[in-house]
């Protein structure tokens, strides 16, 4: 993050002279929270919990650039989530079998064929390669698909509709692949990282300190993209991608770069969900999950990256303090908070204030597609 | 060759259960832009209609056919209040309406877990619909399958003369060919976005009740072909029933064949692959209607 910031883009608040110093000083009050405080406040439990809602705030501020500034409604981040976690898990659960003397994991020796590791299993026991994997296979899955749908300028609501059939099919396709991929149960019971071992809270407290940095080192990423030249195109092909073509731009490389950095983001928060609650399974990444992803960013303000962030977080506080005493209770809730969030404040609870203060609805962010 | 003729009726009856789900799509889908995640949950109206009627009524097969337009005006007057409540505010954003719906979604499943359990409950099907029809050269064909086919095509003959000779059908028309040239001419087009949106969800309602002769009902049901029957409307292109009809034979044929000659999971890859490259040569669909829009 640098001291200097360019001028703000349309939909961001117009640059104050104070502006200059918020922005970085609201940076800094972050990372001491998170990384300061919050170590030494939180219980060895809390804290692990807050890694976990740390990784879905890091799928969020992907989600905010494609959803909130490029309106690409991303419904299937599940699948790349899913591909980080998986590529991490992989790796750490051959490292974990090749620590006790075994060749193959354990679930493979349960129900796989039992003689050798399948050959896409080799390389991720490199982990400069497995680490590489869990932000390039997401990144090089989105690319495809993105490519071939915004070059034939797929409308809005057909993207969506596609990239929710790619989260279904990818968990689907994972279930059925039991002897290579752990099918329903996924992989789990992950017990080192790199050679540490997770179930010593001295280390757990190490992989959260890395979730909190990653969050905080992509938000400052995702802010300078905002300003920046491209940030402003992604928002003009959102809301006119005519005028951008005729302007000399393609619309479609735009749209992609969006849906393939979210798609890393996604995928790196994957992969650092995996040390923090030692399990990834299709459970977490299908269809529910995927729209799961996309909640947090609509109820905390989808065009704010702090919003989305924060939104993310404690959509996914209030999800595991309510569903455990009231499951029922949960899910009304949450269908009630998306209904109200989408329907009634489309800015997120982000534009609240702005609302108040005007007394009416501030202009919707446009969602794209419209045409 | 029996088994690839068995195997292409399979197909035809996935084909046609898709077909129900996609025509009331096709509608709401096609003709506001609005994207109903909903859907599903109005087929498990339509199903659990059947499951409380065959409470009552003992005659499974009266009990069929009293479902079916019982279904119809249940899931239609779900679909309706849905509009009138939400969905209105929001067609200017239509991929808004995607969460939105998705969170009433939530809330109905919820509500069918809280008023009729969590496990799945099961209709008895009338005698006739049980057995199956040989044709000779061991090929068998099921009856609910047969039953099913004939729904799907009923309704598609169905929608299309309404669609096509009724004053109603020609405003829905109008309206889904130019909103604001329909507005200006004098047709209410809140009021025919209602109607039909009431047709649409009406025809997941009867959907619910075919499927209650092939699975058992469950509060998630609707989610298991929401995403299949949403592909079946982007690939045949929207405000078309012949692109629908068309597509959803084929994808469930192609599905039926993939899924004998390798795995389940990865027909549903290899389906969703082609219907990618299919995009990239037909980006809008099968059919769809000539507009001037640049978009």
């Amino acid at each position: 993050m640098t001291t200097t910031t360019t001028p703000a883009t349309p939909t961001a608040t117009q640059a104050s002279p104070l502006e200059r110093f918020r922005v970085p000083g609201a940076f800094l009050l972050g990372a001491v929270l998170l990384l300061g405080v919050a170590p030494l406040a939180l219980s060895d439990f809390r804290l692990n919990l807050l890694a976990k809602y740390l990784c879905y705030a890091i799928v969020a501020v992907g989600v905010s650039l494609a959803w909130g500034r490029g309106g690409l409604l991303v419904l299937g981040q599940g699948v790349f989530f899913g591909l980080g976690g998986y590529a991490m898990a992989m790796h750490l659960k051959l490292a974990d079998a090749a620590a006790t003397g075994q060749t193959l994991p354990d679930f493979m020796q349960l129900y796989g064929t039992g003689d050798a590791l399948p050959w896409w299993w080799r390389p991720f026991a490199n982990p400069a390669f497995a680490l590489a994997m869990t932000v390039l296979l997401p990144m090089t899955v989105a690319a495809l698909l993105g490519f071939f749908v915004f070059r034939r300028r797929v409308k809005g609501a057909y993207f969506a509709i596609l990239s929710q059939a790619l989260a279904a099919a990818f968990a689907i396709w994972l279930v059925g692949q039991q002897a290579t991929t752990g099918g329903t149960n996924g992989l789990t019971d992950i017990q080192g990282f790199f050679g540490y071992d997770l179930d010593d809270p001295v280390n757990q407290r190490m992989v959260y300190l890395v979730i909190a940095a990653a969050l905080l080192l992509l938000m400052a990423a995702a802010r300078q993209l905002f300003v920046s030249r491209y940030g402003e195109l992604l928002v003009a092909a959102r809301d006119s991608e005519e005028r951008v073509r005729f302007l000399g731009y393609n619309p479609a490389n735009v749209k992609l770069v969006a849906y393939v950095v979210a798609a890393g983001m996604a995928g790196l928060a994957g992969a650092l969900f995996v040390p923090a609650v030692g399990i990834i399974s299709p459970a977490l990444i299908g269809i529910v999950p995927s729209i799961g992803f996309v909640i947090g960013a609509a109820v905390g303000g989808r065009a704010s990256l702090v919003g989305a962030v924060l939104g993310a977080i404690a959509v996914a506080w209030t999800q595991s303090t309510l569903s455990d005493a009231y499951p029922a209770a949960w899910t009304y809730l949450q269908g009630l908070l998306f209904v109200l969030a989408v329907g009634f404040l489309p800015g997120g609870l982000a534009s609240l204030t702005t609302v108040l203060r005007r007394g009416r609805r501030t202009p919707a962010p446009t969602t794209g597609g419209t045409a | 060759m029996t088994v690839v003729l068995n195997q292409s009726f399979t197909g035809i009856s996935i084909g046609a259960v898709l077909l129900l789900i996609a025509l009331g799509l096709t509608l709401t889908f096609g003709q506001m832009g609005v994207i109903n995640m909903a859907h599903g949950e109005f087929i498990m109206a339509g199903a659990y209609t059947t499951y409380v009627l065959q409470q009552s009524v003992s005659s499974a097969g009266v009990s069929l056919l009293v479902a079916l337009p019982l279904a119809f005006l249940v899931a239609g007057t779900m679909g309706a209040l849905l509009e009138w409540l939400l969905i209105r505010r929001l067609y200017t954003r239509p991929l808004d309406t995607l969460l939105v719906t998705w969170g009433v979604s939530l809330m109905l499943q919820q509500l069918a877990r809280d008023v009729f359990g969590a496990p799945n409950v099961q209709t008895t099907a009338p005698d006739v619909l049980t057995g199956h029809i040989g044709v000779g050269g061991g090929i068998t064909l099921a009856n609910n399958r047969l039953f099913i086919l004939g729904l799907a095509l009923l309704c598609v003959l169905a929608l299309t003369l309404i669609l096509r000779l009724t004053p109603l059908g020609r405003r829905i028309r109008a309206v889904v060919q130019n909103r604001d040239l329909a507005e200006v001419s004098g047709i209410a087009t809140g009021r025919v976005d209602r109607t039909t949106f009431f047709i649409g969800s009406g025809l997941a309602g009867v959907a619910g009740v075919a499927l209650t002769l092939v699975g058992p009902i469950g509060p998630t049901m609707g989610t298991n072909y929401i995403v299949d029957a949403f592909l079946v409307v982007v690939v045949g292109g929207i405000a078309q029933l012949k692109g629908s009809v068309i597509t959803a034979f084929a994808l469930g044929v192609l599905q039926s064949v993939l899924e004998y000659s390798t795995t389940v999971s990865v027909a549903k890859v290899v389906v969703l692959v082609a219907i990618v490259v299919f995009l990239q040569w037909r980006p809008q669909g099968l059919y769809t209607l000539r507009t001037r829009s640049l978009a």
